[in-house]
């Protein structure tokens, strides 16, 4: 940030120095370089992002608003998104507590084994959702590796509840630890240690002085891997099966629906659970900005 | 690594009063980790070697099942391509240019982070599908046949992956001294030699680290292909939609198999992506 600001300033020139600094050549002399380059990234854009997300809005509004209340509000579609709200919900508050600690650990602690636990955090990125989906199911389901036990204690995760959270989870699992392990290690000792030497206890250290100094990193976490976990399909597929009225999340129905050819309700999903995310992420991103949290 | 007289700072702090109690953090974060990531994995190398490396060698080269991994990794290299060079174009004209729009330019950087790859698919049919406007303009006119076919699969790959490029080389773009530009400029450098020679080469490894990662990120890419791509055999079936149809069918061989190989290739990149990042961070230390 400094060095952009940095150069923000040499470039406006708001205070004219006294020994003129190197005016920028590049912006001075190839204004038609300039103009072709800003083109091309400006209608890469439009193609590839900016259209395809105008044309949904234009499809789902098509038959005016009234078929779009229609159809999400069939129960069905509701208790889709209901469910996929209880299962981000959960992940979210898993990873609040499970992320935040492994976050902490890599951060702070120097033990063997660290090195792989780092490199082991970025894995659910690489993979594909199907296979996590599957590898839940070779653990969980029938014939898989705790089936036995699952089928003793009655317990059934595959195609249920457990499984999807479960999915979510492994996918979603990034998020929380990469937002906060470069905070904490910018945040640095000298405060907790100043606390510590105050008496305060490891909790009352984490409470009062690392979190608030981190909290920016926690929050964008937390919508991470919210907005993750609303859109989360693959994995979600396989695992649940996508039985309607029962383990049909938001993303499930948008799927379901287009090959049962009702448009409006998948275009209209699709765009309710798009803007949910955005509003998230961009919401956040603002409120940053404004400088309000 | 020589030993410095100075302690590392880290070295010196935060060690908890009771060591049983940074074990038991410890051993939660493992098991966090473990639970959730080792043993699926484990599980599914000793589903997919148990009948042999043979076996899954020969379930790996299975007309579809090859003709679907191609898939996968061709479409995955042109787009990395493609999102390699106009996502440094981008990340360019980002830090370097002021102009009217540059704020939303930006906030679309980051959209594609935001909403879910099934709407992504979504948005692209229905764009680009053979049954709308410009879709069917497409194909019609120019015949350009985009949804159920790789340029619909490489276009949805794009969409998602486009932050990573972006991201990976604006901070380093930022951060550079350009009194080397105006040197450059000064010497009579043109501004292709200069952005050849002098702005591009500190720029290649975070280049290469948000193309690699884009590359692992699209090889199991789901959501927005099996709604792009129709999943025909041998013509649009990528290898994680393969992959669905033989955990429906209940061949546990092939859908082992394909995943393994899949896995290797994603978390054998993941690890470089690491390695030449850790390598970078020792060299500027």
């Amino acid at each position: 940030m400094t060095t952009a600001t940095l150069h923000g300033n040499t470039q406006r020139g708001t205070t004219p120095p006294i020994i003129t600094p190197v005016t920028r050549p590049i912006s001075r002399r190839s204004t038609w370089g300039r103009r072709i380059l800003i083109g091309l990234v400006v209608s890469y854009v439009t193609i590839l992002i900016a259209a395809p997300l105008i044309r949904l809005v234009i499809s789902a509004f098509s038959k005016g608003v009234q078929p779009i209340f229609t159809a999400l509000s069939e129960p069905s579609v509701l208790s889709a998104f209901w469910l996929t709200l209880l299962i981000s919900v959960i992940t979210v508050l898993v990873h609040t507590g499970f992320g935040t600690l492994t976050a902490w650990v890599i951060v702070r602690h120097r033990f063997p084994g660290r090195s792989i636990l780092n490199g082991l955090i970025d894995m659910p990125f690489a993979v594909s959702p199907v296979v996590v989906g599957y590898m839940l199911l070779l653990v969980f389901g029938r014939g898989g590796l705790l089936a036995p036990l699952l089928d003793a204690l009655q317990i059934k995760i595959v195609f249920a509840l457990p499984g999807m959270i479960l999915a979510t989870i492994f996918v979603t699992l990034p998020f929380m630890v990469r937002e906060l392990i470069p905070v904490l290690e910018a945040f640095g000792v000298q405060q907790e240690q100043a606390a510590a030497t105050l008496g305060a206890s490891g909790w009352q250290t984490f409470w009062y002085i690392t979190l608030p100094a981190i909290r920016w990193g926690f929050i964008y976490g937390i919508t991470l891997t919210f907005a993750r976990a609303l859109g989360e399909f693959g994995a979600v597929l396989v695992v649940g099966g996508g039985v309607q009225g029962s383990t049909e999340t938001a993303t499930l129905y948008i799927y379901r629906a287009l090959d049962e050819r009702q448009y409006i309700g998948a275009y209209s999903a699709a765009l309710v659970l798009g803007l949910f995310s955005l509003i998230l992420i961009m919401g956040t991103d603002f409120l940053r900005r404004r400088g309000k949290l | 690594m020589t030993s410095l007289a100075l302690p590392k700072p880290e070295q010196t702090i935060a060690q908890p009063r009771k060591p049983w109690g940074a074990w038991g953090v410890r051993g939660l974060a493992f098991t966090y980790l473990g639970v959730l990531l080792i043993i699926p994995l484990l599980v599914i190398l000793q589903d997919g070697l148990q009948s042999g490396l043979g076996e899954l060698w020969h379930q790996v080269t299975l007309p579809i099942a090859w003709s679907a991994l191609g898939l996968t990794l061709w479409t995955a290299a042109v787009m990395t391509l493609i999102n390699g060079i106009m996502g440094t174009l981008t990340a360019y004209v980002l830090v370097r240019y002021t102009f009217t729009g540059q704020a939303v330019l930006n906030a679309i950087v980051d959209l594609p982070l935001a909403i879910p790859t099934l709407v992504t698919g979504v948005m692209l049919v229905v764009l680009y599908g053979p049954q709308q406007a410009l879709g069917g303009w497409l194909k019609n006119e120019l015949g350009w046949k985009v949804i159920f076919a790789p340029p619909g699969i490489i276009l949805a790959l794009l969409f998602i992956t486009f932050p990573f490029v972006v991201r990976a080389v604006e901070p380093v773009l930022l951060g550079l001294d350009r009194s080397q530009e105006d040197a450059a400029a000064s010497l009579g450098a043109g501004d292709w030699t200069i952005f050849r020679r002098i702005t591009l080469p500190p720029l290649l490894l975070p280049l290469a680290s948000g193309a690699l990662l884009s590359f692992a990120r699209a090889i199991g890419e789901f959501g927005a292909i099996v709604i792009v791509a129709g999943n025909i055999p041998m013509q649009t079936q990528t290898a994680a939609v393969y992959v669905l149809g033989e955990v429906e069918s209940s061949n546990r061989l092939g859908a082992s198999a394909i995943s393994i190989v899949m896995l290797v290739i994603a978390l054998s990149l993941i690890l470089f992506v690491d390695w030449l990042q850790n390598r970078n961070r020792k060299e500027h230390a």
